[in-house]
């Protein structure tokens, strides 16, 4: 793998270089809010975040999309589809915001290929920034991911204070560095040591586990116990886990039209919302928030493995800090195994 | 690029028949590819379920319930419910819909060549067994005994009257009609499907039972069906959920891990036994 450096005093040169061949997406603050956004100007660029409140999930698979425009009634036709093309870079994505991509992959590849993330996909190169000092809800290694993995970035910054390690890691990483060489250095082996005693010590820093031994054959035996009904109390149904979760993939679709010309939306949805699964003739097979909590887990931890053969969860641990009840899936999942064990 | 398996073909109606009355409405509609190209391509096989939209109000996830045979349109029959049926029922011959499919899985037509088969359909639930019947009536030499159990709350609600006229002529298909409550001039079974179906006592030998209807009704079939000695890989079933993709993404149908869009909609009762999930 091609190593590299790049001192801090290039980064604004890297970013003006970056944003003028392609659009660039970096963790910015809003109105006190961390998400991505397209930035212009490397002063935008807020590196201090570990975690963005709204994943990065949100370039990709946008929490609004029109999938198609029409004209409306009895008389409509389609009118127009179109997928954006264009080409982008996610600057600063962490590990596993990244691997996020990995666990929905195969959901857009579908039966039916769904152009709209698939196109995205393809056209964004992801520049990854390695995690030197975890949060206190963070648990990647449960996945075996780690803090400081190149497995799902094309390029990965890991910052050596007053300078940047730069691993290329894919084609489409190399492609991209070759267009801007010039700001770059060689590393050397120090660099290298340095990257490894940093991930070394974010992986220690790590403190919260979760534990995935058996897990699907545990929960098979579990869909009927009084454990998601005593989780569920606490739920408020507010649905923020899973807007946040970087893994969910759920949407809705909504015609907007006035007299002459409309659009036929996706917006991101929730299985936390009664009228989700709510049908027309008033049956609901998830009517009470109790199984709706526990598909949610259920949908994560066993039927997504049963199906993708990969667990459902990156361990960002959004939905922990997020959660304005406090409900803690390490803890769910941890009562899972001394159910299962007793 | 690939093609956005969101967006519909036109469709037109050319035909729509009020088949129920009263305060549920259903009607069948038939339905043309505009696209001579598209409509020629355009397959499927019994139980398999189209994405039916109208600009500027939403889709619907219907079974298809005409036969595959018939080649010259694609028909759903639609009772009015929501807010998308409300606005098809107003529709008129001539006007557009989008269209796109078909989806899911199907009847195993071909596995059940030479076999006996019993229909057990409860008011909206025949639509999808409309679609094997007329099937398995233009290649009637293919199968053996074919049996109708069909019933609904009233005959306003009844769904196909003139065609199950039609049929009761024939010697090679048996029907059995019922409604919940006795009405005047009514001359046949009077009582709820499960029970007509008992009555009846329709032999499990070399016969698969294919039922659709109301959850509860689909419940109280299959405990007679068992009963009756019918095994768990001879009844099947086809259900239905809220949808908005059809193709698997969206994730609302799920029962379990299974997405009905794309897993099902026809399922084996073997299959659902075994399957944990809010239904």
């Amino acid at each position: 793998m091609e190593t590299l450096i790049l001192q801090k005093d290039k980064l604004t040169k890297l970013i003006e270089k970056l944003s003028s061949s392609h659009v660039l997406y970096g963790p910015i603050e809003e109105n006190g809010f961390s998400l991505f956004k397209q930035i212009r100007d490397f002063k935008e660029l807020n590196l201090k975040y570990l975690l963005t409140r709204v994943p990065p999930k949100s370039l990709i698979f946008k929490q609004t999309e029109t999938l198609f425009k029409f004209i409306p009634g009895r008389k409509g036709t389609v009118t127009s589809s179109e997928i954006n093309e264009e080409k982008s870079i996610i600057f600063a994505i962490r590990p596993c915001d990244a691997r996020s991509f990995k666990i929905l992959d195969p959901v857009f590849e579908g039966n039916f290929e769904d152009p709209f993330y698939i196109s995205k996909r393809k056209n964004t190169v992801l520049i990854g920034l390695t995690c030197n000092s975890p949060e206190k809800n963070c648990f990647c290694t449960s996945f075996d991911d780690s803090p400081g993995s190149t497995e799902n970035v094309d390029i990965l910054f890991t910052d050596l204070d007053d300078k940047f390690f730069v691993e290329v890691v894919t084609e489409k990483g190399k492609n991209l560095i070759k267009s801007i060489e010039d700001v770059f250095e060689k590393s050397t082996k120090n660099d290298e040591d340095s990257k490894r005693n940093i991930v070394t010590n974010s992986v220690e820093s790590i403190t919260r586990k979760m534990d995935l031994d058996g897990l699907v054959p545990k929960l098979d035996k579990m869909f009927d116990h009084e454990l998601w009904h005593n989780t569920a109390q606490k739920c408020i149904g507010c649905g923020i886990c899973t807007y946040l979760c970087p893994t969910c993939h759920c949407f809705d679709m909504q015609d907007e039209s006035s007299l002459r010309e409309g659009a036929r939306i996706r917006v991101w949805d929730s299985c936390m919302y009664p009228e989700y699964t709510h049908h027309a003739s008033g049956h609901n097979p998830r009517a009470i928030r109790m199984s709706r909590v526990r598909n949610r887990v259920y949908h994560k931890f066993s039927y997504f493995p049963k199906n993708e053969d990969i667990t459902a969860c990156t361990g960002c641990g959004r939905c922990i800090d997020y959660c304005p009840v406090n409900i803690d899936i390490i803890d769910v999942i941890e009562k899972v195994g001394v159910i299962a064990n007793e | 690029m690939s093609k956005n398996p969101y967006s519909p073909w036109l469709a037109t109606i050319s035909g729509i028949k009020q088949e129920a009355v009263g305060e549920r409405p259903i009607k069948t509609f038939k339905l043309v590819l505009e696209d001579e190209e598209i409509r020629n391509n355009f397959s499927f096989i019994p139980g398999q379920c189209i994405m039916v939209s109208l600009f500027g109000t939403g889709e619907c996830f219907f079974a298809i319930s005409s036969s595959p045979t018939q080649k010259e349109y694609i028909e759903v029959s639609v009772l009015k419910l929501g807010k998308v049926t409300t606005e098809l029922h107003q529709y008129e011959p001539g006007d557009s819909v989008g269209l796109r499919g078909p989806y899911g899985n199907h009847f195993n037509v071909k596995e059940w060549e030479g076999k006996n088969l019993l229909f057990i359909g409860g008011g909206i639930g025949q639509a999808p067994l409309r679609s094997i019947i007329n099937f398995a009536l233009d290649k009637r030499e293919k199968y053996a005994n074919l049996d109708i159990i069909y019933g609904a709350r009233s005959t306003n609600d009844l769904c196909y009257k003139e065609e199950f006229a039609e049929l009761g002529k024939r010697d090679d298909v048996n029907i059995h009609l019922s409604i919940d409550v006795e009405e005047e001039g009514w001359n046949e079974y009077v009582g709820f499907v499960p029970d007509n179906l008992k009555r009846l006592n329709p032999t499990p030998d070399n016969t698969i039972a294919i039922t659709c209807g109301p959850p509860i009704m689909i419940k109280y079939v299959i405990q007679n069906l068992e009963d009756l000695g019918f095994e768990d890989d001879q009844i099947f079933t086809t259900l239905e959920m809220r949808m908005k993709c059809g193709i698997g993404i969206c994730g609302r149908c799920n029962i379990g891990n299974l997405y009905v869009c794309k897993d099902g909609p026809v399922f084996s009762y073997g299959q659902l036994r075994n399957l944990e999930g809010d239904m």
